[in-house]
């Protein structure tokens, strides 16, 4: 099983090396978003230190969000899921593979934006990184996992891309939470003990919805 | 298609519910006793906690209806798992509605971010959420499918949304129904508007299923006129 997930898996990596269609997008979307909040919090600049965690993990739903709308939008042109479909293997193969793929350029989205976050917010961070590696690592697991399931819900609708925010939001709200928090303990305190909680609820979360969306997502493929 | 088996029984309900609401007013507004502190203000209690059990309640039956059809693939259930989400989200926006009534004379805010308000305007932005699908997926069987995965993840969902705001300090007075301080001369009102509202629940739910239900068959006949010419 590891080969085929690795097989869908890399057949969307591919895909998205060669063209960069959502990759672009996410990262520019990304930027875009911090740039925008920068402005709106011109008010608080002095203690915008507080708000870093919040916008940071905002940007990086909003461009996470950007490339799980592509995933399933891309394979409905040319019929490519009927072929996908063709293929007999598990169902929940494709979702594994699709689910990595898009965890992937989300963190590749995030790294890059952490990067720019780091100027345009005047951060200094070193010994911070491993820390922020486990929590961005594993809350946008728990970001993809069930994001994968509901952007491929979202395809089978009329409104296909302007939905997906719209039912990914709520369900995610407990991963933003966490994140958000996990985020703040890390760059605005010290104490890396407090990060067991949000972390404990993060890993659950993602274990949870990851075996739900593994099971569900069988039924949200069309025949 | 589903005839109401049990006409008799919505009729004994309508009736059962009637008389209830008159008792449970009465109850609720005269024969429970004035609270000490909030006065007349702690009756908005009766509906409000009745409200919130009765939409848990609703939810969990989408729940159920929605492993179940996934598992039958049988209409009936998809009919029951819309009828229930439309009538729980009717009791959770009773309970949005009345919490913010109490909450200015008693906390001076309308609002506050607390653990179970959030949770409660999560759980309603959820099934708002829900409906969406619902309304955006035109054929009736990929429709029913979706919003089953839906309303699946959307439960799983709700006690991880509270537990992961939990830690967040509460003023919500929720204790007092948890352990059993409720004074007893309040608990006879509280009970009966349980009671009723539970057969509020359950009377709305049998009418909203057979309405889709009737529905569904006026549209089974179109297709068989269509056919037919």
């Amino acid at each position: 099983m590891p080969g085929k997930v690795w097989v869908v898996f890399r057949k969307d990596l591919l895909i998205e090396l060669r063209t960069k269609d959502s990759l672009n997008a996410m990262l520019f979307f990304g930027i875009v978003v911090l740039v925008v909040f920068n402005f709106a919090l011109e008010s608080v600049r002095d203690t915008i230190r507080e708000a870093v965690p919040g916008v940071l993990w905002i940007a990086f739903v909003f461009s996470g969000t950007l490339g799980l709308n592509r995933m399933f939008a891309a394979e409905k042109e040319n019929s490519c899921l009927q072929g996908l479909l063709m293929v007999p293997m598990d169902r929940g193969i494709i979702y594994l593979g699709k689910m990595l793929a898009a965890t992937v350029f989300m963190l590749i989205a995030e790294v890059v934006i952490f990067v720019f976050s780091l100027v345009f917010f005047n951060l200094t961070v070193w010994a911070e990184i491993p820390y922020l590696v486990l929590v961005f690592v594993i809350g946008t697991l728990g970001f993809t996992t069930v994001g994968t399931l509901l952007s491929a819900i979202a395809a089978n609708t009329r409104m296909r891309e302007v939905l997906l925010p719209l039912i990914l939001f709520p369900v995610v709200l407990p991963i933003l939470v966490n994140a958000v928090e996990a985020t703040r303990i890390i760059l605005n305190t010290a104490n890396y003990g407090a990060l067991k909680l949000p972390l404990t609820i993060l890993s659950t979360f993602t274990i949870i919805f990851g075996t739900l969306s593994y099971l569900l997502f069988d039924f949200v493929l069309e025949d | 298609m589903d005839q109401p088996k049990y006409k008799h029984l919505d009729a004994i309900l309508g009736g059962l519910l009637l008389v209830g609401m008159i008792l449970a007013l009465y109850m609720a507004f005269i024969g429970a006793p004035r609270e000490r502190t909030m006065g007349d203000l702690q009756r908005i209690f009766y509906f409000h906690v009745p409200s919130g059990m009765m939409g848990l309640a609703a939810f969990a039956v989408n729940f159920f209806a929605s492993l179940m059809y996934l598992i039958k693939k049988d209409r009936k259930w998809d009919s029951l798992a819309l009828s229930a989400t439309e009538v729980g989200l009717m009791f959770l926006t009773i309970v949005l509605v009345t919490g913010p009534i109490w909450a200015k004379p008693a906390w001076f805010v309308w609002w506050t971010w607390s653990p179970r308000l959030t949770s409660s305007l999560v759980l309603w932005i959820l099934y708002l959420a829900y409906m969406l699908v619902r309304n955006y997926v035109p054929d009736p069987d990929r429709r029913a499918v979706m919003s089953a995965v839906f309303g699946i993840v959307a439960f799983v969902d709700a006690p991880i949304v509270f537990f992961s705001i939990r830690w967040w300090r509460d003023n919500h007075p929720s204790a007092m129904i948890e352990t059993g301080d409720l004074d007893p001369l309040m608990r006879p009102a509280f009970y009966t508007c349980i009671a009723v509202f539970l057969i509020l629940l359950v009377y709305l739910m049998r009418r909203r299923y057979f309405l889709e239900s009737a529905r569904l068959e006026a549209e089974r006949l179109e297709r068989l006129v269509d056919l037919a010419r």
